[in-house]
């Protein structure tokens, strides 16, 4: 058995769970074993039901007595007694906020390994794992030992992909043995994020500003063009580090992944830091005044010039369409 | 208040990445060294909760000689001591490294130190193992927040948050307790030029840790490599405003302008 910690939300699994599920069920496939999940919350018995697109033979719904908020300590010892019951060879989650806290918890738990951001499995004797280094700049070929092996899937390498045949999704309910120091930490209170805003790791466009920008004042224009392309802003480490703006806006290895169709990337050199937390972009287009910037080898699209005339003439003539 | 925060020392990378010649380590020969930017933040945050609520800052880290100069930094922003777990440079695996933290603790209790605060890095620049805190933790039985971007501690409560979903989850917990941070927690002050002297003056407590033989290990390391990328050359859309048409063009070719 191979067990997968699907995340879900409102009993849609979530697209890096989807991911790590693919990337399990072609372990699942090289070792000959069946393929499980964990799942947890309200409608996660909505979110196991389709999980036989992606060739889960078994689902497990947790319900930790009391409890629905997020709480790691309990989610670990969740599927850590879950590997006690019934030991898979492998535990996998996908490399989320939640996918490596679950999952070391759990491995902590079980004094096991667990080998985070993985890209590619080996498995046989010794048990081989390629896994990213400096969030992806660099690749660490590792050996993983131990009768159970822990390991997260690093986001965006792994397409989600159905099995070619679906299965049958058997559904059992587990309920954890739980110490009063499992329920220490939880999520207790929840801020909402801005409505209407998009949220940079799932906006479709972002316009990231680096160092070429200048200074506060001037991303008033970068701003102006994620508004009509209804994406986001996001920026280089410099630009936080200079108190430009918030570093919630930070996209790089320190900060937020971005997926998007297009990245305008303005103003940015391309520090690698910043590349791995841009690379997963459909497209990158560049504008830069120097020709020779080293973000320029992943660009697509690149436009020569100084970002404070392009950008707002970008804008201008999208406008001017708009206006048509 | 007393807190300790764990610190590794990195090579300061920018550009292009090259490896050493058995490719299990990064060729530094040109390079600086840091901690991991996490880590920094971490730092900054010992000292700026010790300036408001009193007590005092330890640094550690587990690595060689030469990641006095690291403990020496946070020294210089404020940091009032020092302890090196000493190794010969190798690498130690997230297993290792969280059980010689884990015996350092129990050596500073047996000698009275106790800590209401353990600051980590959520995850290293190098390895990124997101582990490290919550096997201490576990270790130790205290309770772990992770990714926490804003902390808040009174009254023996740290009231922690992170990012999720592009707002923000909040935790709570009494101390003592372990809070891996993140960068943006904070922007972590320049060391001073006084503050460089002092920390020059300061002692380094070593120990030599001993790697645990018992139970798990690793993931060991084999070798590096670089990922291949498809570096190509880009398509010139033109220069200046006059791009501007062509820019919209392939807005609208992409589908992202409706």
């Amino acid at each position: 058995m191979i067990l997968t910690f699907v995340e879900q939300a409102a009993g849609r699994p979530d697209r890096s769970s989807l991911e790590a599920l693919t990337f399990a069920r072609r372990l699942a496939a090289a070792q000959g074993v069946p393929l499980g999940a964990v799942l947890f919350g309200p409608a996660a018995e909505v979110a196991a039901a389709v999980l036989g697109a992606y060739g889960v033979v078994e689902a497990h719904l947790v319900e930790p007595a009391g409890l629905d908020a997020y709480a790691p300590a309990v989610w670990g010892r969740s599927v850590a007694q879950l590997v006690g019951a019934s030991p898979p060879t492998v535990v996998l989650a996908a490399g989320t906020d939640r996918g490596q806290e679950v999952l070391a918890y759990a491995a902590a738990m079980l004094d096991a390994p667990m080998a985070a951001n993985c890209i590619d499995v080996r498995p046989g004797e010794p048990f081989e794992v390629t896994r990213q280094r400096w969030g992806g700049s660099l690749l660490e070929k590792a050996r993983l030992d131990g009768p159970v092996r822990l390991l997260t899937v690093a986001e965006h390498v792994t397409q989600p992909e159905e099995a070619a045949v679906p299965t049958t999704v058997s559904i059992s309910r587990f309920t954890p043995t739980l110490s009063e120091a499992d329920l220490r930490v939880r999520v207790i209170g929840r801020v909402a994020p801005e409505p209407g805003k998009v949220s940079l790791a799932d906006a479709r466009v972002v316009v990231g500003g680096g160092r070429g920008v200048g200074g506060a004042e001037a991303f008033s224009e970068l701003e102006e063009l994620a508004g009509l392309l209804h994406g986001a802003v996001g920026v280089s480490r410099v630009v936080t580090s200079a108190g430009w703006r918030p570093h919630s806006q930070q996209v790089g290895q320190t900060g937020t992944r971005i997926a998007p169709d297009i990245y305008i990337a303005c103003g940015i050199s391309g520090a690698i830091q910043h590349i791995v937390g841009c690379k997963a972009a459909k497209a990158i287009l560049v504008i830069n005044t120097d020709r020779e910037a080293p973000i320029m080898s992943r660009a697509a699209y690149a436009v020569i010039g100084d970002l404070h005339t392009v950008v707002p003439a970008v804008s201008a003539e999208i406008r001017r369409r708009q206006a048509l | 208040m007393n807190i300790l925060v764990c610190v590794k020392r990195v090579p300061e990378t920018g550009g292009r990445v090259t490896l050493s010649a058995d490719a299990r380590e990064i060729d530094t020969r040109y390079l600086g060294f840091t901690v991991s930017p996490h880590e920094e933040c971490a730092t900054e945050e010992a000292v700026r909760l010790v300036e408001a609520n009193g007590g005092s800052s330890t640094v550690l880290t587990l690595g060689p000689e030469a990641a006095a100069d690291q403990l020496r930094a946070a020294m210089a922003i404020g940091i009032d001591r020092a302890i090196l777990l000493e190794t010969d440079g190798q690498d130690w695996d997230p297993v290792a490294t969280a059980a010689a933290i884990v015996d350092a603790i129990r050596a500073e209790a047996a000698a009275g130190v106790q800590y209401d605060l353990l600051l980590f890095g959520n995850e290293a620049a190098d390895s990124g193992d997101f582990q490290v805190g919550i096997r201490v933790a576990i270790a130790l039985g205290l309770p772990c927040i992770n990714g926490v971007k804003s902390l808040e501690i009174k009254d023996g409560v740290a009231t922690a948050r992170r990012e999720a979903g592009g707002g923000w989850e909040v935790f709570q917990v009494p101390l003592p307790a372990i809070v891996a941070v993140r960068e943006g927690i904070n922007l972590p002050r320049y060391p001073s030029v006084p503050g460089r002297l002092r920390a020059k003056k300061k002692e380094i407590e070593r120990s030599v840790p001993v790697a645990r033989q018992a139970g798990a290990a690793g993931p060991e390391k084999i070798r590096l490599s670089l990922p291949a990328e498809s570096e190509g050359r880009a398509e010139i859309l033109g220069t200046g405003a006059d791009a501007a048409p062509a820019v919209v063009d392939l807005l609208e070719r992409i589908g992202v302008l409706a």
